[in-house]
């Protein structure tokens, strides 16, 4: 491969792991917090994208192509917080409320999953389950660097995922809110015996983490140019795989195992074609839970209560 | 019988021996989200020997079973390594390799998948499902199903009362694969095609659910998980058909399952068919003897 291909497969490798690294954050959020691996996420990133999809196509749709798709933005990250919410009520709490542990059963991760079918086939319902093409203001800002190009959203959703990975950081080690949210990570009953509001911070969580799946949807939306009801799927997986490989529970492991595997499967793709791509991403994720469960930076005890 | 009841039929009957391949792991404490991957190292090994080396169907399918329960003996170590969430990943993590390996096997068929010609009938499908809902319903009132038993309801005092762990799980998690690669060989030969993209995630999440949704307590939760995730989005269909009030099922129904999932778990966390439920039973018929 010549020199200046490899390095914009780099460079396309390190923009693929800016969306996957916001994904796997919001994953991480809620394994860490929560104990609960939420298959919603997903759905959640979907949802966002399709309904910023459908309010700011130009084809006859409300907004136009002016910036209207700002507003669509918007409904979008709405609509994705109001899922949320929505699951939070009948996975997490439902199950505190009436068992006292969430996650003592496999049942947050089964409801999630039947929260995952009931999106994906609601969209299909609305809009068929064809891709879309979206044509958001975003996609005329590809950036060169000599020969290099760089999207604008793809450069936007690193930047992004990188300024809230700090932010998030930030929060965790200098708030109450961050203070109250380690020790419901540490353990939820001891929390409460302390005064911490678990039933008031832990919507919190699933707000925040649909607000990254949802921002990372739309920006993935504006950046690949494309929206379907099964755009969450891959990605999601690769997100899962990254934060695993960077550590459950950490915020900048999940951004580095984010890029990790968006570089990864670049190369892959590139070097071996397409076919290829499962076995790199897949036998890391295998080697890394044998030889180093905790993986890069995460916390050994996370995640290793029974179903 | 009409070709599409048929084919609903066998479906549900070929769910039901894979859910049996997650039910076993699930009953000794294990999570296993990778159900496709032993699924399709069954089936692509026995449609490989039916294609390729003429082997009967009697002796492939079986094959293609033992194939997998090699897979799974292996893993298992890694398996065991992990736990909760990580285990989950681990056995997802087996199922992507197994089949991003048979994609890039361009004997087999590669990415379009692997077509055999040998078929099996409705009555093998169905001969082989009974005997595994026989042979697991055994299984669990042995020696081995109670240890079993223990080590899910509390893997540290089935520890001290005697049961040896890891060789309980290892045998409960190859024996699981070996049904999943009798599945998958069932499958392969009945619907006569098996691809890599068709047996991925969503079949590994679909079987998963099958088991938590029936329940794990007894051998007959599979059966009622596969039986429901099967067969009430085909009466959903049907539904449509009433009249124009139900259209909406054509498109909607799987909101409607979706749905029906969520609400299951609210209502009966343990899964469809409880242990509690046959005691209740069995506690009823002591109390009210019939007539003798």
């Amino acid at each position: 491969m010549p020199a200046p291909e490899f390095a914009q497969q780099i460079v396309n490798g390190i923009l693929l792991g800016g969306v996957l690294a916001f994904v796997a954050i919001a994953f991480t959020l809620t394994i860490g917090v929560l104990n609960f691996l939420n298959f919603t996420i997903p759905a959640v990133f979907m949802v966002a994208a399709m309904v910023t999809w459908a309010l700011a196509a130009p084809a006859g749709r409300a907004f136009g192509s002016g910036p209207g798709w700002i507003a669509a933005a918007a409904a979008g990250i709405a609509a994705a917080l109001a899922a949320s919410l929505l699951i939070e009520r009948f996975t997490y709490r439902y199950m505190r409320v009436r068992h006292g542990d969430a996650t003592e059963h496999a049942l947050p991760l089964v409801s999630s999953l039947g929260f995952l079918i009931i999106f994906e086939h609601l969209t299909v319902a609305l809009w068929g389950s064809d891709p879309h093409r979206v044509e958001l203001p975003l996609r005329d800002t590809d950036l060169h660097f000599g020969p290099l190009v760089v999207g604008g959203p793809h450069l936007a959703s690193l930047l992004l995922a990188l300024a809230l990975a700090a932010l998030i950081g930030a929060v965790l080690e200098r708030t109450r809110l961050g203070r109250a949210l380690r020790a419901i990570a540490e353990n939820p009953d001891a929390a409460t015996l302390m005064g911490v509001e678990v039933q008031r911070i832990v919507p919190v969580v699933f707000a925040a983490a649909g607000a990254l799946a949802a921002l990372a949807g739309i920006l993935y939306a504006a950046s690949y140019g494309t929206v379907s009801p099964y755009m969450g799927d891959t990605i999601a997986t690769d997100a899962i795989a990254g934060m695993v490989i960077g550590g459950l529970g950490s915020v900048w492991g999940a951004v580095a195992g984010g890029l990790l595997i968006g570089m990864l499967k670049v190369m892959a793709i590139s070097l071996f074609g397409a076919e290829i791509e499962k076995i790199p991403v897949w036998g890391l994720l295998l080697l890394v839970l044998v030889v180093r469960p905790a993986g890069l930076f995460g916390h050994r005890r996370l995640g290793r209560a029974r179903f | 019988m009409s070709g599409y009841l048929s084919g609903v039929l066998a479906q549900l009957l070929i769910n039901v021996i894979v859910a049996y391949s997650v039910f076993l792991p699930a009953a000794a404490g294990l999570l296993n989200l990778g159900a496709a991957g032993f699924v399709l190292a069954g089936g692509y090994s026995a449609g490989a020997l039916t294609l390729k080396l003429g082997w009967p169907l009697w002796t492939a399918i079986p094959a293609g079973g033992l194939a997998a329960a090699l897979l799974a003996f292996l893993v298992s170590f890694a398996v065991l390594r992990t736990q909760g969430v990580y285990m989950v990943l681990a056995t997802f993590a087996i199922a992507e390799l197994v089949g991003g390996v048979l994609i890039n096997i361009d004997a087999l068929g590669g990415a379009s998948g692997l077509s055999v010609t040998a078929y099996a009938g409705l009555p093998v499908v169905f001969a082989v499902t009974a005997a595994t809902v026989v042979l697991v319903a055994w299984l669990l009132s042995t020696r081995l199903g109670l240890a079993m038993r223990a080590i899910h309801d509390d893997d540290r005092v089935a520890t001290l009362f005697g049961v040896h762990l890891r060789a309980v799980q290892i045998a409960a998690f190859t024996l699981g694969g070996a049904l999943g690669g009798i599945g998958g060989g069932l499958l392969v030969h009945h619907f006569n095609f098996m691809d890599v993209q068709s047996t991925g995630v969503i079949f590994s999440i679909y079987v998963l659910l099958y088991v938590l949704m029936g329940g794990t307590q007894t051998a007959w939760g599979p059966v009622a998980g596969a039986a429901f995730f099967t067969l009430v989005p085909e009466l959903l269909r049907q539904g449509a058909a009433i009249g124009p009030a139900w259209k909406f099922l054509e498109t909607g129904r799987f909101i409607v399952f979706g749905a029906a999932v969520v609400l299951v778990m609210v209502l009966r966390p343990e899964g469809l068919v409880t242990r509690g439920m046959f005691e209740r039973f069995a506690a009823l018929r002591a109390r009210n003897p019939g007539p003798p």
